[in-house]
Order: C-alpha cells, then sequence, then structure tokens
C-alpha cells in the first residue's frame, strides 16, 4: 500500500513538475526489415535537443518507418525488425530490456490523422493520465488546463469539455492530440506529417505550436512539405531511396540544406526538380 | 445488349423485390397478430396453461424462458467476449491458433441445432449430471449461440478504427483500459447486434431444448429444475395439441414483441454508451 502511494506521489511529480530537459536523439546504423526485405538502411541521424528536426523526402522512403523506431511502434508491426542503435538520450531504445512504459511516456508521438479517442475533450487527457497512474484529480483538472492552453485551444473548448472530441474541427481535433501527447510530460515529440490532413488555416496554426515547443521538448517531424520544414524547422534531413532502401542522403540546418546543400540530389529536390 | 436495356423494368423489378422483403415480415406479423391478439390478455401472461395449453396462460414458459436465457447469456457474454478480443486483438489473423479456432467457429455454427441439443443432452444433462434442467437448457443453447456470437463481436470489434488502436500504443495504454474505455463502447453498436442476434436465435430455438430443458408445463422451481420455454410451447401447441393454434399464435407475439422490445433496448443502450 504504501509503495503504491510513493509510486504514486512520485508520478504525479513527473506530471506536475514543468519540463525542462529536453535531451537529443542519436541514430546509428538502423536498419527496418519488413519480412526480412529493407525498407531503411545504414540511417545515421543525430536530432539535437530542443530543436525541431524535419525529415523529408518523396513517399515511400522511409521517413515513418524511421520515426516509428524512435518510440518502439515497430514493435507492433508484425514481421518488422528494426536493428542498429537508437540513443535517446543516453539509453539505446532498441535494447531488449527497455521499459516501453517509460519510453512511449519519454517519447511522444502525433499522427497524420487526427486520432482523439471517442471520448469527451476532457477525458481524452485525464483517461492516459490516470492510465500512467495520476489519481489526484484536482492535479489532473490542472494538467488539462495548462495543456489546452498551451495548444490555443482552452479558449475555444473551455465551456465545453464534456463534448466529444469527435464534434471538434480537423485542426482541433490534432491541437488536442498535441494537448494529450504534452500531459504526458515528454521530451522528444515525434510528428508524423501532423498537418497533411488539415486546411491550410488549420496547418498555420498546428506549425505554429510545433514551432513553440521548441526549447522544451525535442521535435522529429515527418513532412512532404519542403516550405513548411524550411518555415519551422532548425535542422533537415533528406530521406531517399538508395539501392531499394531508404536512407538519409544528407542532414544539416535548415538554411545549409535550402541554400548549400552538397549532395546533388538534395540539391534538385530542394529546388523542385526532384521527388 | 445495352439497345435491350429497359430502365423501367429493371427499376421496377428491383422495387418489387425490395417491396417483397420489407412486406414478409409484416405478413409474418400480420398472421400472428391475427390469430394471437385477441387471446392475447393480461391473465394469458399470469395463468398457468390447462388442458395441455389449450386454455389457461403461459405464465411458467416465460419464467423458463427468461431464466434459460439468463443462464445461456451468462455463459456466452463473457467467453464469447473473451474469445472475440483474443481473435480481434491479441493474435496475428494468420497464427495457427486463430485460423483453428476461426475455422472450428465456422464449422460449429453450420452445425444443425438437434446435434447441439444432443451434445448438450449427452454431456450437461447425463455426464454432468444437470439432467432436464434449465442450467441443461441455458448452457446447451451459449453453445449453440458462442460461435455466432463471437464471430459477430470480433467483426465488430475489427471494425473500430485503427487510428485508436495506435493512440493507444502510443500512449503506452494498459491493453484492459483500452479495451474498457476505447475499444468495447466504440464498437458497442456491433457487439449490440451479435447480443440481439443470438438472443432472438437462443429464443426461437426449439431443438437443443427439448432434450435438455425438457418440456414440462410446471413452473420451474429452481435452476436445476426442468421448463419449457416460449419456443418449445409453440411447437408443442401447434404440432401435437389440437386446438392450440390460438393460443400457439398468441405465445409466438408475445415472444416477437419480446425480442422487438430487447431490439429496441440494446440499440438505446448503445447509442448511451457511445456517447
Amino acid at each position: 500500500m504504501f509503495k503504491y502511494m510513493r509510486q504514486s506521489n512520485e508520478i504525479e511529480q513527473i506530471f506536475t513538475t514543468i519540463n525542462t530537459s529536453a535531451i537529443s536523439i542519436s541514430i546509428k546504423n538502423v536498419d527496418v526489415r519488413y519480412n526480412n526485405v529493407a525498407v531503411i538502411e545504414g540511417v545515421n541521424l543525430d536530432v539535437p535537443a530542443g530543436q525541431v528536426t524535419a525529415l523529408v523526402g518523396p513517399s515511400g522512403c522511409g521517413k515513418s518507418s524511421l520515426l516509428t523506431c524512435i518510440n518502439r511502434m515497430t514493435d507492433t508491426v508484425a514481421h518488422c525488425q528494426v536493428s542498429g542503435e537508437i540513443l535517446v538520450g543516453s539509453d539505446n531504445i532498441l535494447h531488449t530490456k527497455t521499459d516501453l512504459g517509460i519510453l512511449r511516456r519519454k517519447v511522444g508521438m502525433v499522427f497524420q490523422q487526427p486520432n482523439p479517442f471517442p471520448l469527451s475533450i476532457f477525458e481524452n487527457i485525464r483517461f492516459p493520465l490516470k492510465e500512467h497512474g495520476m489519481r489526484d484529480e484536482k492535479s489532473i483538472s490542472e494538467i488539462v488546463e495548462t495543456v489546452l492552453t498551451q495548444v490555443g485551444l482552452w479558449d475555444e473548448v473551455k465551456d465545453r469539455l464534456k463534448t466529444n472530441a469527435l464534434q471538434l474541427s480537423g485542426g482541433q481535433q490534432q491541437r488536442l492530440c498535441i494537448a494529450r501527447c504534452l500531459a504526458l510530460k515528454p521530451e522528444v515529440i515525434l510528428f508524423d506529417e501532423p498537418c497533411s490532413a488539415l486546411d491550410p488555416v488549420s496547418s498555420t496554426t498546428v506549425e505554429k505550436l510545433i514551432k513553440g515547443l521548441t526549447p522544451d521538448y525535442t521535435v522529429l517531424m515527418v513532412t512532404h512539405n519542403l516550405a513548411q520544414a524550411r518555415r519551422i524547422a532548425d535542422h533537415v534531413a533528406v530521406c531517399w531511396m538508395q539501392s531499394g532502401a531508404g536512407c538519409i542522403i544528407e542532414s544539416g540546418d535548415t538554411e545549409s540544406i535550402f541554400e548549400r546543400s552538397i549532395h546533388p540530389i538534395t540539391q534538385a529536390f530542394c529546388k523542385g526538380d526532384q521527388g | 445488349m445495352l439497345n435491350n436495356y429497359r430502365p423501367d423494368l429493371n427499376s421496377f423489378l428491383i422495387w418489387l423485390v425490395a417491396i417483397l422483403v420489407a412486406v414478409l415480415p409484416i405478413m409474418m406479423l400480420w398472421e400472428i397478430a391475427r390469430d394471437g391478439l385477441p387471446h392475447l390478455t393480461l391473465s394469458f401472461l399470469l395463468d398457468e396453461p390447462s388442458n395441455a395449453g389449450r386454455s389457461g396462460g403461459i405464465f411458467p414458459m416465460l419464467v423458463s424462458t427468461f431464466w434459460i436465457l439468463g443462464v445461456c447469456l451468462l455463459a456466452v457474454i463473457p467467453i464469447g467476449l473473451g474469445c472475440a478480443l483474443y481473435l480481434s486483438e491479441c493474435i496475428q489473423a494468420e497464427n495457427p491458433i486463430a485460423r483453428w479456432v476461426g475455422l472450428s467457429l465456422d464449422v460449429l455454427s453450420g452445425v444443425p441445432s438437434i446435434v447441439f441439443g444432443l451434445f448438450g443432452y449427452a454431456i450437461f444433462a447425463l455426464h454432468l449430471g444437470l439432467g432436464f434442467s434449465i442450467v441443461s437448457g441455458g448452457l446447451s443453447l451459449a453453445c449453440m449461440v458462442l460461435p455466432l456470437f463471437i464471430r459477430t463481436t470480433e467483426h465488430a470489434l475489427r471494425s473500430s478504427p485503427p487510428a485508436y488502436r495506435q493512440a493507444a500504443e502510443a500512449l503506452n495504454l494498459s491493453f484492459l483500459g483500452f479495451v474498457a474505455r476505447i475499444l468495447i463502447p466504440s464498437a458497442s453498436r456491433g457487439i449490440a447486434v451479435a447480443l440481439i442476434i443470438s438472443i432472438g436465435r437462443a429464443l426461437a430455438e426449439t431443438a437443443v431444448l427439448i432434450f435438455t430443458a425438457g418440456y414440462v408445463t410446471r413452473m420451474p422451481s429452481s435452476l436445476s429444475d426442468s421448463g419449457r420455454a416460449l419456443s418449445v410451447h409453440i411447437y408443442d401447441l401447434s404440432m401435437n395439441v389440437s386446438g392450440g393454434q390460438n393460443n400457439a399464435a398468441a405465445t409466438a407475439l408475445v415472444l416477437v414483441i419480446f425480442i422487438i422490445l430487447i431490439n429496441i433496448f440494446a440499440h438505446r443502450m448503445s447509442r448511451r454508451w457511445q456517447t
């Protein structure tokens, strides 16, 4: 009983303290295979802490697969094998003994299609917090207000927190999903084409929101939209298909990739001649 | 061919088929109501039968039916829901166990009900020593209804949006938490349909119950007592008792009204669950 209470207090401390520890990610020589067919081969990438890094490249070059390796969502895909080393902070998360609960609290993810649960707006944030051991309803309410304010949704929904989240617009749903992710106090947030299902106005709102997450969070974002990457990313990594598998052909800070890239494919891709 | 295309004739045929389908239940209801409605009084519902069922009421049969259905559902809902969850959430479709379970269910749902009756008689009545009883009847009915309930529930669970599973994985929600709060409520309409179909099948069943629950017309004093279900009563009155047709129609009307009420109740419950 006491052990449980102590754990519960520790959990509440984690959720109620302000996150100040964005951590870096280091991807070293990572291969991803589905049914023994390589879709990503020999990928190396450093994602700096507290900044936005964009993964760009044509469809099918393994950007999303690479992203899902970082919170081990690849474990849920049948016949998917990941090898190499992915350091989130100092831990190699590909290690078999990695605690997925801790990893996925540390590394949040937002998907292409907004995916709020068919619960009320309030419950969408309360339910994951309760699942992660939070019991104090007052603290939960405070976190709900904080994260909804952080994503700019509080003023829009504060009078209808009991409304089903599926009744929100697409952009609002996506911001709710970001709020749900922030509620668990992640250190890294993965975005898988977060604006591609949204209208231009909602896209702009979400883009500003992502940009505003730095320097408190490390952001790694997959996008097809080069202009978007240029607007909000501090760093860009270009994915490409080479000999049947995806790899990263060039990475660096945004300006150098768009203005002074070395690789001819990157030059053509950034100019819009290829991809 | 195209020259022979006659839209008027085609649409007439399609309308005809549609109207026939819609008219069929109305004709059945009309037939039952015409013969049964004059005999459907409160005393018919609350009296014991007399003169082999030609006169008197159906109260013991109503009680027996509810008990048999209760036992059946108590067995079907937990086992069926558990099996459907296992098939839809815990195991890959190509897994040999899943295939074997699936094949068994498909074979079982094609087995004639008389075989379940004989099986129930051999296992529950004789081997387990339950005799001709409501428990034997309810459990035998459960064996017959389970494949249908499992398959329909499995389809309902599978049709729940994969985005919910994805979000639950990324937030590292517990399996039980996800199933209880997200999956089952989101599939509740389909599960309610599975339950209604199963109840309908169970209430309509005669062959299974003659062998297991018995067909004495007296009021059952306990679950280990034998009892006559409404469907067995209808069968007996219309086949074995001359002059019992009117009471058979009135009993059938009670059964139909009961099924319609269950439909309405299940529909309302699933709607409340989803909001």
